[in-house]
Parts: C-alpha cells; structure tokens; sequence
C-alpha cells in the first residue's frame, strides 16, 4: 500500500483546478508511473493527490482547423504511437515514445507526466523540443500557451503554477510541414531503460533536397533539461546536404550541450556519444525528407540504428 | 557398456521415461496462477516486518531513538540491534561439520551495532501494515560512530587499513596456495614466452524474479518458518543456532520458489523474522525483503581480480603458469573462501602444466555481502583463464582454437584431490560438435580482416566444472516412497524444486527404476523439514546427480518389496517377475499377473498379511563428476557507439545422460542470458564517497530484457557418467561459465582490442577504443 | 455511500470493476495499488510481486484489453474496468487456454513467478496478432516482450510459445 494521506478524484478539468485550490498541498497523479514511485520511496510519502486520471477529455490526439496537432496530455505513450494523425504527420514523436520503458509503462506512461516531472531524460521531451511543441496549462485563470523551451525552467522544474494542470501538446503547422526527423535513444540496453542521451532532430530540405533548409537539434540528457542545439543548427542552415556538413555540424554540438559527470556516464562519454547520435540521426533524417548524403559518414560513422 | 546404460539406452526392450522431453511436473500449476508460493500462502492478517539498514559504510552505532517511531499508529513492536541476543551464527548454505575447523563463519548477529556495509541491519520493526512499518523506518533515529571505510580488495589488505573483523588482519578471511613443480626453476628455460594479463569481474546480483520472502508464527511451543529458501533444513539448523534454541523446536516449509541461483542458498532473514515473530507473542510475522534490499542486504557475486602469467615453449605447451586472485568477500564471511578457492582449484585441471604456483586471497570490504551464485568461483575464474588462454594463443601466433585442442585437460586426467576422472575426451567432443554446428571455422576467417566502424568478429571459450562438493563437504541425499492402493507413489526428497525442474526429473528417475508411468509418481514438491526426510538442498550442480543416488536406491528397495508381496499374493519366484508399466509381469513369458494396483490394495488391506509398503533410504556419496563444455560467440561491435551486441551464441555441453532434454535447454538457455548480462552490462556499482550502493534496483541495474539476446543455441555431447546412478551430471551452473570469455574474445577479433574486464559496457569500451585510437 | 473515512482516518472507496468476466464490488483502502486489491480482497496470487516500481513485470495484468503493472496502478483506478487476471484464462470446463498450453508444451516455464505475468503479455500480443491478421517478427515479440525481466528461461521458449500460438492462431483464421 502506499503511503497516501487522501486521494481526490477529480471528475473534470475545472474539478482538478478547484480540488488543487482547495487542497492547496496536494499534488497531481496522472498514470503514477513516477509519482507512485516516488511515494514508496518515501520522497513523497503522506502526500494528498488529486486524481486526474479518468479525465477522458484529456486524452487523444486531434488536428484542429488551423493544422494545429493537439495531443492530450494524458494520451499513453502507445496510443500516441498507434494514432493514425501522429504517424501522418510526426511519426518521430510516436517512434520515440515506443522507447520509453517498456510495453506496460508505454500502456500506463503520459506525454503530459513525462513532460510534466521536468527530467532531462524524458524520451518524449527532446522529440517535443525538435517539433517546437507549445505546452496548454489550465488553471483558475484560465488558458495559457507556452514555447516547451520556456515550460522548462531547471532539473525537475516546470512552469506549472499553483493550481495549473497541464492539459495539451501542440504542434502547430509550421513547425511539421515539409519536415521530417528521427530520433536515437542511447541506453545501457535495448529495453527498460532510460536515456544515457537522446538525439532527435527535424530537417527540411530545399526542393531539390540539396540543402538544408532547416535543422532543429534537440537532445535529453545533454544538460539539465531538455535542449536544443542551437549553435550547430545555426551552422547548418543554408549550407549543401552532404557528409563533410553533417560531420561540422555534428563537432559544433559540442558548444551547445552540457552533459554533467555522473555515475550514468562521464561527461567526455556522453560528449562523444552526443556527436555520434547527432550525426546519425541527421544522416536518417535528410533521408526520410527525401535527400541523400552524396559522401554519406556511414563508413565512417555507422548507420542509423543503434 | 555398463548394465544401467545399457538398460538406459533402450536395447532392453523396456520403454523409458528417462531421456524424455517430458512435460514438467509442476507446469499446469505456474501456467493457471494456481503454484503458491511464500506470500501467496500468507495470511493477510500477519504482522509486516520491515528492516532498518545503516546509512553509513562503517562504524558503530551509538543509539537508536525509537520514540518518534513507537507513537505511529499501527506499530506493534522495534527492536534495535542493542536488543538481540549475542549469539553469532553462519550463515552459509552448507552442510553443517561437527569438526569445529570445517564449520562456517560464525559472524552474524540478527542485528549489528559494529555496521560493516552500507546497507548493514541496524533495527527492525512490526507493525500492523506495511505503511505503518515504512513510517516507523522513516522516524527512527540513529546515532552512528562513524568508522573509515574501503571498498578495494587490494587497499583492504594494507595495514592501515580500517579493520572489518577482529579476528583477521589485514582483512584476509583466507589465503590458500597450490604448488605444483618447481615454478621459479621452470621459468628459466630457454625459448620461453612469457604472457602476462589483469583481469577484473564485477559484482553482480541473482535477480530471481521473486525477492527473498519468509513469515513465522508459534505453534506448540515451536517456529514455524515458512521460506523461500532452497535448503529447508539448513534454514532449520541456522535458525535454532541464532536464536540458541534447540534445532528441532524450528520446522521450516518451502513451497513453491521463484528462483535462487545461490542467493536464497544462504540464510537471509530466517533468524530475524523468526526471533520477531518471539517477540509478538507467537503472531505470524512477515519478512518480505523489496527488490532494493535484495540488490544490497542479501547477497551478491564476489568480484575477484585476477593475475595470470603463462611461459610458453616455442610449440605452444605451457612450461609454467602463475595464478592470483583476491576476492571481494563484502562484509561478512558468508561462504567465505570456498569460492575463490574454487576458482584457484580448476587452474592446474583445465590446462595440465607440471610447474605451477596459484595463490588466492579473500578478503573483507565495506560493501554488500558476497555468496554463492550460480557457477560459485568459476564465471570468474573462466573469464580470467579463457581470456588469458586467447591472448596467449595470439601472443604465439597460433589459432586459439588449436592451442586450446593441444592443452586442454586430456581423457583419462585425475584430479589427485577430488578423485574426479575425466572418463571421456568431454571438451574436445564439445569443441568439435560446436565448430562444426557454429560454422566457426568459416566465420572466423570471414571476420579475420574487420574494419569500419560496424565489425563482426567469433570467439569461443570452454569451461570447467564439477558437480558437487565432495569431498570438501558432505555429500548426502534421503529419499521416501510410498505406495498408494491405486500403484501410484509419492516420492519426497530433501533436494528441492527452485525452477530448475528436478522434481521432474526426480519423478523420471523414480518411475524408470520401479516400472511405473510417470503419471503414477506423485513428487511432494514443498519441503517440510517435519515430514521431509533429511537433505541439504539446492546447490552446487548437485540435485539430479545426487538425488539420484537416494531415489535409485528407494525405488531399488519398494521395488524389492513389491515384488517379495507379489510372490507372496501368486507365488511366482521373485527372479522371474519384475514390474513393467505398473503391472507385475512374469518375465519369463510375459504375463500379466497383476496390476501394482490390486497389488497394493491388498496388501493394504490384507486380513492376514496387513502392510503399508514404504521405503526410505538415505546415502552418503562420496564421488563427484566434471561436468565440461564450451561457449561460441559472435558479436556485432558498433566502435564510435560504443556498444557490443551478441549476435549469436551456442553452449555445448557434455553433462552426461539428459534425463530430459527439454530441459536440459532451458536451463541452459536460462545460464546463457544470465552470462550475456555478465558480460556486457550488469554491475552493482558503489559510492566511492560513501559506500552507498547506486543502482540497486531493476531499472538501473542491467540484467537482460528479451531484446538484449539472440536466439541462444544449445548442443549437448551425452557421455554416461560411470559414477552415476542414472549417467548424469552437473548443468544448472556449467551454462553460465563460459560466455562471457567467449564474448570477449569475439570482441578481440572484431576490433583487435583485448578487454580485461566485464562487463564490457559502453564506458569501458569508450575508454578502451580511446586508448587503442579506434575513436 | 461510496466513500468512507475511518477512525485511523483511513479513506475507502467503493471500486466496482469486472473481474475474470464477473462483476465485482468491494471497499478499497484508496492506499492500495491493484495488485494489492487483487491479491489481498480476491485472492488472485497469480499476481506477483517482484519490485513494486513497475520494472520486473510480474504484476501485469489485462484492464481494458491492455496490458499494465498493477503495482503501479491505484486499486481506485480500476471501478469500471474490465480486469483479467491469469486465473481467468482457465475454460469453465477446466481446459486450458492454447497460450497456457505452448508454454507447457514448450518448457517456457521454470521457476514460474514471471509466467503469469508474461502470459497476460501474450494474451495481449495474441489478440492483436488475429485482430489484425499481423504476423509479428521474433525481433517484435521480443519488443512486445520487453517489460518482463525473466532470469530463468533466456526467453527463448518463452517466445517460441508466443510465435508457436500466434502462427496456429493465424492459420486457423486463414482457414476459417
């Protein structure tokens, strides 16, 4: 059993927002794959929560009028896999849930909690960041729309106010279309893990698929909390689709991450792995979007899979 | 051939249970959820037990303030380590000696004041509900004398040193030496080639799926400990020596296990959960260790680091070889040297040289407590020796498979100790078979030439192995059948059903030597040690070689009696009947007398000649038998990604007569995928600051999902052995010998980098491709 | 009342589900996870406990036709499921499951305490595989797999049970 004070369930959106404003100390549980953890840990133990996982509505993933994308927050990890909308149109995001964990927690797991609980290693996150996600919180206020960059603020720290839940991911149009991406999960092993370093990154490619139009480089346990590399997509905008460019931008990553020395890794192990997944998952992206890397690295670099 | 083989091999004419992929005994149960283990059989009101673990690496408490603690509601009972007994005790899973200088280390206490691990058991609590017991751990308070610590085998053995236990300085629990020739004399001969190599292997933990549970309650003035054990009496005997009761006021009940792999073969939290149970007035108590206690505070595999140097002449023969190691023993004695000592014993057997000096060390840390686990010393030692093996044949420049057909332990080799006889050419039988099916001459040569940052590469390895402990410890086995009026038996033993499936083929044994179908053997799979006759358990490779001899001979004995019955009901000479498929038979033309049913209900209910027919016998062995093989491997080798993957391995074994094949692949394929996380992931990892263990759960401590495997092959050479009851030998550790070497060496050949050390994670490789300028 | 507080101050719940296809009720500690509810107030034991953090896989269950680890799943959650456990895998005449049956056939079993649980996997794995006419890949069943730690069996009959059941269950609906 664990070790909860009192549990409120909530019955709608607007009960959640009132439930945690009348229990002020309360916390949120949405599937409890990390907040049941936490309590037999005894880090949360005695805690009230307040429920909101029967909250239908916030489950799915809809395309509204304007093209936006909008997946619920409490949309599983494998239903999002399994949405026909995501396959269409960011089938990355769904790929890379299918990392997380395994079969049961990917059943159980939501988009919103890992997002929610501020962890770098988050497989949804760094994917999230690559699509320029807007993160919708509700709370007494009402509605507001933050950039998933800005959502962020330190390890284990979101912008979540007092009474807030989070309620939906964004994907607006722009930043889908005319993409397309891949995303590299670097773990200890092939299943049940979490991240040492994830990598996923979006391209789009000039109409003759020569040049790199666009470059989004977003990685998870980089540094702190998710992130993106802005130097080396910077570096790579404008310049020719080709080996020697994906082999710099791959080197200019190493002025835009962070990794920390832990007893997960070092931090030289994770600069080196940060360059690799980069590479490669570049390489795969350019070719989903319909280009080829004349001087392709993999004879140099491996392939894609990992 | 001998009679028992030839009757074996069928050319008797009779049908034969043994040698059939028959379907476990026990399936159905685990298959409907109906197999009750330990907590299922629990009664939910019992008591929950919860232990309080030190949070420092060493030292000495100074208090524990219980106040806080003794106000949650629910609480019912704390002891504190300042309220045991003092009555230290063993906790090894071996037979007991009754010559004081062969008994175990009597170092334990059910809770300690002198903490020597992080992790180390200060108090214990009970109380009504695991919540209660939880915030009851979380509001007491301890005051800690903190002492220095060292978590390195070699630091520990300085002489400044922070001392574990009194009685051994240094740390040293022991330190045993083999000399063999004249090694310093040896080395002098001209022409020599001298290869010298550091090997290092991890501390790993068994991971069975269920956690160390038990729960006890009074009943007549007695315990009763119902375990998750693998040798009930054992349990028993330890349980009255830490309480300093009587060993027959203990009786100890193991049901249904969910594994063990050597962890459960010591005494965990028996004596505690036994002696709170006193404390509570006789309630049931329940002691259910979480996954995290059983990562750090029950038992782990030693990590030994070893040293061999080999002289080579000029044709490839070994002139002379040295060999250390020191084992990390943690914090208490556990089963103690035996492991290293093992691992030091099969130096001079797998490869015979005349001139050899092995020396071996165990020693105490400040770290979680090292304990038998499946292969007990030779995983390790494996590593080392086939490793070494590898770069010797390289540093000669010849084919490693051939150095290894040219050293390798001969046919008709006798170790002077043991009495061990190698009766067949076992490992070159199993190196041939495996080349062959391996196909790994071809795949050697394709890979012979990697380059690229994606390279394939084959390795091999053999092993050595025996398969119980004579004659360093007793050997014993007892075994009871009694006759139904139906004709069907129940068959018990003291050797115990832990997934392996030896009630299975107990009950193969048992009805192939009485002439009855399998159906008609009942196995009593739970032990009782009020009803179970006398046995010592799971461990070693032992349960179907040992427990063949007590089955044999019981069966031998029903049988006999039977039969004086069935001349008695006909009166047909005993010598021309015997009993074939459950009916008495007259051999001389095959009629059918009787069934052993009608048999039996007479006899039973006989108004002149009244009789149960029962039979029991129990035996002392006094042999042990090699049990040998090899491992081939092939690896993909990712070199900027830092990463190894299996991408086929194969274990031939030669373990003797399979008494039912089918599962002899299991267990095999269960030992391959417990060395693949050997050799490439897992590690128990401490805090050099603290001592605090890091990754003591399943998410960060890396044993195998379904993904981190290829198939995985097997491939057996069935050899009888002479000296057992059915030709059988040891196989539930032997699997996870050789692997891990033979990984490594397919690593070698894929990148030319030789790794002395598992598991060959991503860190290691990264650091080690960095050195040899691969990235 | 479907809610009530005790004198310890403890909160129960009503939680009403369908269990191994009965319809059930009973008053929950909202403490208690699934497995907790499963085995303690219906004596479902084919419900393991191997970690509690939802690592190991041996709590697995079916709610809804999904597959989750009931440790980490709150009792409460499940009024208005549909539940099955290992125990209602069973015929009502007593005759096993073809699932159960492969991994008899197959010696998939060794110690037992991660088989209920992967079984449940499988069952969910099943299902799919002949709603949807797929034949999943080894490399898939071992994905499909991946949430159950199993030390004794390497998983290699484990998924020649699994493979076995889905290719008998495909060819029956091809032949249909």
């Amino acid at each position: 059993m664990y070790d909860i004070k009192a549990l409120y369930e909530a019955q709608s959106v607007a009960d959640a927002i009132r439930l945690l404003r009348e229990h002020p100390r309360a916390q949120i549980i949405a599937g409890g794959s990390d907040v049941l953890v936490q309590i037999r840990e005894g880090k949360r133990a005695g805690v009230e929560l307040v429920s909101i996982f029967s909250l239908d509505e916030l489950r799915g993933v809809n395309l509204e009028e304007d093209g936006t994308l909008r997946i619920g927050s409490l949309t599983s990890f494998s239903h999002i896999t399994k949405d026909p909308l995501i396959q269409k149109y960011i089938n990355v995001l769904g790929e890379a849930v299918d990392q997380v964990g395994g079969p049961q927690i990917r059943n159980i797991g939501t988009i919103g909690g890992n997002t929610c609980n501020g962890v770098t290693s988050a497989d949804s996150a760094s994917t999230l960041f690559a699509w320029d996600a807007v993160i919708e919180l509700t709370g007494p206020e009402g509605v507001r729309k933050i950039p998933i960059k800005d959502f962020y603020i330190r390890a284990g720290k979101v912008d979540l106010h007092p009474s807030e839940i989070q309620t939906g991911i964004l994907i607006r149009r722009e930043s889908y279309e005319g993409y397309a991406g891949h995303y590299i999960k670097y773990a200890m092993r092939n299943a049940m893990d979490i991240a040492t370093l994830g990598c996923s990154i979006n391209v789009k490619l000039s109409d003759d698929k020569k040049k790199f139009v666009d470059i989004r480089i977003a990685y998870g346990v980089a540094g702190p909390v998710p992130m993106r590399a802005v130097h080396a997509e910077a570096y790579g905008k404008g310049l020719p689709v080709s080996g020697e460019t994906i082999r710099k931008i791959g080197d200019t990553v190493s002025e835009d991450i962070m990794p920390r020395d832990s007893w997960r890794a070092s931090r030289a192990f994770r600069e080196h792995i940060s360059k690799v997944l980069c590479q490669r998952a570049l390489t795969e992206a350019v070719r989903r979007a319909g280009g080829t890397v004349p001087d392709d690295l993999s004879g140099e670099m491996g392939g894609a899979a990992l | 051939m001998g009679k028992r083989e030839e009757e074996l091999r069928g050319e008797s004419g009779r049908e034969h249970v043994i040698g059939k992929s028959v379907n476990r005994v026990d399936a159905y149960e685990k298959v409907t959820g109906r197999a009750k283990y330990t907590d299922d059989l629990c009664g939910r009101s019992s008591y929950v037990a919860k232990v309080l673990h030190s949070t420092i690496a060493h030292g000495y408490v100074k208090s524990v303030d219980t106040s806080e603690a003794e106000k949650i509601p629910g609480v019912v009972k704390i002891v504190t380590c300042f309220d045991v007994p003092e009555n230290y005790f063993p906790t090894a899973g071996h037979p007991w000696s009754t010559q004081e200088a062969h008994q175990d280390v009597a170092d334990r206490l059910l809770l300690t004041r002198h903490v020597r691990y992080y992790g180390d058991d200060v108090a214990a609590v009970v109380a009504e509900d695991d919540v209660a017991a939880s915030r009851a751990l979380r509001a007491l308070r301890v005051e800690y004398e903190e002492l220095p610590f060292v978590l390195d085998v070699h630091k520990a053995m300085e002489d400044e040193a922070p001392q574990l236990h009194e009685k051994y300085p240094n740390n040293i629990l022991a330190h045993t030496s083999i000399r063999n020739g004249d090694y310093e004399n040896a080395i002098k001969e001209p022409g020599l080639t001298k290869v010298e190599g550091w090997y290092q292997t991890p501390t790993v933990q068994h991971c069975h799926i269920e956690n160390p549970v038990c729960y006890a309650y009074m009943e007549q003035g007695r315990i009763v400990v119902v375990t998750s054990t693998q040798l009930p009496h054992i349990c028993r005997r330890v349980v009255g020596q830490a309480l300093g009761i009587p060993w027959g006021q203990v009786r100890v009940i193991k049901p249904y296990i969910g594994g063990g792999f050597g962890n459960k073969q010591d005494i965990l939290y028996e004596p505690l959960c036994a002696y709170l149970c006193t404390q509570v007035g006789g309630r049931t108590v329940k002691l259910d260790t979480s996954r995290e206690e059983t990562f750090v505070s029950t038992r782990v595999r030693h990590a030994i680091h070893f040293h061999i140097i080999s002289y080579v002449r000029p044709d490839g023969t070994y002139a002379a070889r040295k060999f250390e190691s020191w084992s990390d023993q943690g914090a208490y004695a556990s089963h103690g040297h035996s492991i290293a000592a093992k691992g030091m014993g099969c130096f001079p057997q797998l490869y015979p040289c005349s001139n050899i000096e092995a020396d071996t060390y165990t020693v105490f840390t400040n770290k979680s407590v090292s304990g038998a686990m499946r292969g007990y010393g030779i995983p390790q030692a494996m590593f080392a020796v086939e490793s070494h093996t590898e770069d010797v044949a390289r540093a000669m420049g010849m084919d490693s498979y051939e150095f290894r057909m040219k050293n390798v332990i001969p046919k008709g080799f006798r170790d002077g100790f043991s009495k061990n006889v190698n009766y067949y050419d076992s490992i070159r039988e199993c190196m041939e078979k495996g080349k062959r099916e391996f196909d790994y001459e071809r795949r050697r040569r394709e890979y012979a030439h990697q380059t690229g940052p994606i390279r394939r590469g084959v390795g091999m390895a053999v092993f050595w192995y025996n398969t119980g402990v004579w004659p360093i410890s007793l050997e014993t086995s007892a075994c009871r059948m009694v006759l139904n009026q139906d004709g069907s038996i129940q068959v018990q033993v003291g050797e115990t059903e832990i997934g392996q499936g030896a009630d299975t083929v107990f009950a193969q044994m048992a009805a192939e030597t009485l002439g009855i179908p399998f159906e008609s053997v009942h196995v009593v799979s739970s032990q009782d040690t009020d009803v179970t006759p006398f046995g010592t358990g799971a461990y070693a490779s032992r349960q179907t070689y040992m427990a063949g001899f007590s089955i044999c001979q019981t069966a031998e004995l029903l049988k006999e009696k039977i039969l004086e019955t069935a001349h008695d009901l006909t009166g047909q000479i005993k010598e021309n009947i015997d009993i074939v498929n459950g009916n008495i038979v007259r051999i001389t033309d095959g009629n059918h007398l009787m069934t052993l049913g009608e048999l039996a209900t007479e006899k039973l209910y006989s108004l002149t000649d009244n009789g149960h027919l029962t039979a029991e016998k129990s035996c002392q062995i006094k042999t042990n038998a090699y049990s040998f093989g090899c491992t081939f491997a092939e690896v993909e080798v990712d070199i900027p990604g830092c990463r190894v993957q299996v991408t086929d391995l194969l274990n031939v074994h030669d373990c003797g007569k399979l008494i039912n094949p089918a599962l002899a692949r299991a267990q095999v394929h269960g030992g391959m995928s417990m060395a693949i996380g050997y050799a490439l992931s897992e590690k128990l990892l401490f805090d050099e600051k603290t001592g605090r263990p890091l990754n003591d759960n399943l998410l960060d401590y890396k044993l195998c999902t379904a993904m981190d495997h290829p198939d995985l092959k097997t491939s057996f050479i069935e050899n009888y052995e002479p000296t057992s009851a059915y030709g059988t030998k040891a196989l539930g550790e032997p699997p996870v010998c050789s692997p891990a070497p033979a990984i490594r060496n397919a690593v070698l050949q894929a990148t030319g980098t030789a790794l002395n050390e598992i598991p060959m994670r991503p860190h290691l490789l990264f650091e080690e491709f960095k050195k040899a300028g691969l990235i | 009342m479907t809610e009530k507080r005790t004198s310890e101050n403890h909160q129960y719940k009503l939680v009403r589900c369908r269990i191994n296809g009965a319809e059930r009720e009973t008053m929950v500690d909202v403490r208690a996870s699934l497995t907790d509810m499963l085995r303690n107030d219906y004596s479902l034991t084919s419900v393991k406990k191997g970690c509690e953090v939802g690592e190991c896989g041996a709590c697995n269950v079916l709610i809804d036709g999904e597959c989750f680890n009931s440790c980490i799943y709150l009792a409460v959650w499940a009024d208005g499921k549909d539940i099955l456990t290992l125990e209602g895998l069973m015929g009502p005449d007593g005759k096993l499951s073809d699932i159960q049956q492969a991994f008899i056939d197959e010696a998939a079993v060794q110690c037992g305490f991660c088989t209920p649980g992967v079984i449940m996997s499988a069952v969910e794995i099943l299902e799919n595989a002949e709603k949807t006419g797929r034949e999943y890949t080894r490399g898939e069943l071992r994905k499909l797999l991946s949430g159950h730690l199993c030390r004794c069996t390497g998983y290699e009959n484990i998924l020649n049970a699994v493979e076995k059941t889905m290719k008998k269950r495909l060819a029956k609906k091809a032949g249909k």
